[in-house]
């Protein structure tokens, strides 16, 4: 018997042998208790295979990766199919089609026929190309681009340009100022403090700006203004190591949800 | 002697006796006494406390005006709080709307409002309905609304109504004015845009455009692949046909394909989405007929794999190991994936050129990927690449509106700083 055979078969009987440790033989409901031990089991197994990338590509992983793949891409289509079709369109299209697919049905509506016919447009690209009418499937597409391109230009052009100049406009550069006497003599370094707020207020507006000169792309950046285009890419830089930090705090506690599940809910190491 | 002493004290003995029950019955008549004083005062606050209370007084003033820069679905309603509780009145915790078609009712309650500390402050309560008749919360357009305001304690049959409202109707305005910046901006940039354009257009390519050492890479990056006869990896991210990012990748991916045609190497392109498969299709085909090679392209080229976010990532992950393209490409729009799939790419060895608008991703793609287009970049990379007049237009007016707001970021600075506080207001967007 070659590897290709004796491992597969090594890992079901591993896997068996799993599924009878965690299998509870004094439950009432025996079938349940076959499932959570096989749910438990499995998992354990799966983010075992996925952790084994860590070494190098393998069997194993190959097989967590295409039934990940595949249950996900399936399930998808028919959360898609329901949710979408089943339960939105067809309660306003069809009194027959409704009762069929056991849903109430809502009245027509003959604007839901716009995003169907738009969708039989696509569709077209499946046809045999003997046809020649896959090119309809551009009109769904032009559609789609252009409009939310448009939708989304006052959106972003608020959320992300006005709002954002608004508010560092609107930051005092000296905050609570009475002269410098009281200044001086009031001077502490605590977070809420007259200097800290000053200085806060000082690096978002010069980082604003600076950082926007980065952005200039029809300008050569030499001479003053690549040095203010070279302090803008410091306070980028700066602001993603930052950003890097937390977001990695994040991770890591992930990979402690993970770990706590293979050595407490699948190992029984831990309590 | 004995005789008559005893008779003297059996004379003392029953007056003595008498005296000592008198104390006695004083003391327990006093005490008795006191006590039912105190159980008398306890029955007085006991009766004092189960009185039955007075509803609160009723609010006020309540008028409505209609919801400015709205579609026509909602009023405003302003009314003043009960005064303060009276000797013997409930408190009150709140106020509910009530709106009714006519004056007489039928009342619908629409909402609620918690009272303030302050009962002096006027409270104001938006009645936000929806534009479908069908539904429960339609609010009708350019039809006559009446509001009620009750004040309610803790006690649910203890409040108070004020007086109806006078007549309002909820009107659509044709333009927001909230968003008259915005109009202003898009109009300054369009004029600018069409200004770029023909300039553009009269100066050919010749307008500068800073070289990004990112997509400089690009062309050596499809150099490699060729030489090393591996293939080159083209990632979407997991934006959608609508993203801008996705949109600026699409461009890229155009004239990638393009230079991997004439080169005669390969792309392959996974997809998240299902449209911006079928765009990636089309474009990496034009891509291929452009370069005069369509007989090349082939459609499992660019296939689509699955929406789920880390499922795709797994997938992905196993073709970078097992193709080992010799450069991958990761522009458009990344979320946690970020950094999985470029730590990949890293074990494997390939060139790694990244970009995105999604700044908590960028810090990953900077550590991991050998070139990485920032934010914007990612937009001009699409510009610096075709250099057709459309988009180095385009870009040119960008730098223009940049420049104005840099200017005017510093106008607005030093005005807030002297006390002019309305120029940096009428930036603000509102609605």
């Amino acid at each position: 018997m070659n590897r290709k055979v004796m491992i597969p078969i090594a890992s079901i009987i591993v896997f068996i042998g799993f599924l009878l440790l965690k299998f509870d033989f004094e439950a009432v409901d025996s079938s349940q208790a076959l499932w959570d031990a096989f749910i438990v089991t499995a998992g354990g197994f799966l983010t075992l295979m996925i952790f084994s990338f860590l070494y190098r590509d393998n069997p194993f992983y190959k097989f967590a990766e295409h039934l990940y793949v595949g249950v996900s891409a399936a399930y998808w289509m028919c959360v898609g199919f329901w949710s979408n079709i089943v339960q939105q369109a067809i309660p306003h299209l069809s009194p027959w089609l409704s009762e069929a697919l056991d849903q109430p049905f809502l009245g027509y509506k003959w604007d839901y026929w716009i995003p169907i016919a738009f969708g039989l447009l696509l569709l077209t690209r499946l046809l045999p190309d003997s046809l020649k009418i896959g090119w309809l499937s551009k009109w769904t597409l032009a559609f789609i681009v252009a409009s939310t391109a448009g939708l989304l230009m006052t959106a972003n052009l608020k959320a992300n340009f006005i709002s954002q100049i608004s508010s560092t406009m609107s930051l005092p550069l000296l905050p609570d100022w009475t002269g410098f006497g009281d200044f001086v003599s009031n001077f502490d370094l605590s977070y809420g403090g007259q200097f800290i707020k000053m200085l806060s207020n000082w690096v978002i507006v010069v980082g604003v700006i600076s950082g926007l000169v980065y952005f200039f792309f029809s300008k050569e950046h030499t001479g003053w203004f690549g040095r203010v285009s070279r302090l803008g890419i410091w306070v980028l830089m700066v602001t993603f190591g930052a950003s890097f930090g937390y977001t990695v705090m994040g991770r890591v506690s992930l990979l402690v949800g993970r770990l706590t599940f293979l050595f407490r809910d699948w190992a029984g190491i831990i309590s | 002697m004995t005789l008559q002493s005893r008779t003297s004290r059996n004379a003392f003995w029953p007056g003595f006796r008498l005296a000592v029950y008198g104390m006695m019955f004083g003391i327990v008549f006093s005490s008795s006494a006191v006590l039912s004083q105190e159980a008398t005062a306890e029955v007085d606050n006991a009766s004092t406390m189960l009185a039955p209370m007075l509803a609160p007084a009723a609010p006020g003033n309540v008028t409505v005006e209609d919801a400015p820069n709205d579609a026509g679905h909602a009023v405003i309603v302003t009314f003043s709080q009960s005064q303060a509780p009276a000797d013997g009145q409930a408190l009150v915790l709140g106020y509910e709307i009530y709106r009714s078609l006519a004056r007489s009712g039928p009342w619908k309650k629409v909402g609620a409002v918690p009272s303030d500390v302050d009962v002096t402050a006027s409270l104001i309560y938006k009645d936000a309905g929806g534009s479908d008749k069908s539904s429960d919360d339609y609010l009708p357009t350019e039809t006559d609304l009446f509001y009620r305001v009750r004040a309610v304690t803790a006690d649910s049959t203890l409040y108070s109504d004020s007086e109806v409202s006078a007549p309002a109707q909820a009107v659509g305005q044709w333009w927001n004015s909230g968003r008259n910046p915005v109009f202003f901006f898009v109009l300054f940039f369009t004029l600018l845009t069409l200004y770029f354009l023909r300039v553009a257009k009269q100066r050919g390519d010749s307008l500068y455009i800073r070289p990004l050492a990112g997509i400089d890479a690009v062309d050596e990056a499809i150099g490699r692949a060729t030489e090393m006869g591996k293939p080159i990896l083209y990632v979407l991210g997991l934006g959608t046909a609508s993203d801008i990012a996705t949109i600026a990748s699409f461009t890229i991916l155009g004239r990638v394909a393009r230079k991997v045609a004439e080169y005669q190497t390969d792309v392959i392109v996974p997809c998240y989405d299902p449209i911006v498969f079928t765009i990636a299709q089309e474009t990496v085909r034009t891509g291929y007929m452009d370069a005069g090679r369509p007989d090349a392209y082939r459609d499992d080229q660019v296939y689509f794999v699955t929406q789920a976010q880390f499922a795709y990532v797994a997938a992905v992950n196993g073709t970078i190991l097992r193709d080992r393209p010799a450069t991958n490409i990761y522009l458009g729009k990344f979320y946690a994936e970020s950094l999985i799939l470029a730590e990949t790419g890293a074990i494997a060895g390939s060139i790694q050129i990244a970009g995105t608008d999604e700044i908590a991703q960028l810090p990953f793609f900077v550590v991991a990927c050998d070139y990485t287009l920032i934010g914007e970049e990612l937009y001009a990379a699409s510009a610096y690449l075709g250099r057709e007049p459309l988009l180095l237009g385009a870009l040119k007016a960008q730098d223009y509106a940049k420049a104005v707001i840099v200017v005017l970021a510093i106008l607005g600075v030093i005005m807030s700083g002297l006390g002019y506080e309305g120029f940096a207001k009428a930036f603000e967007a509102v609605g």
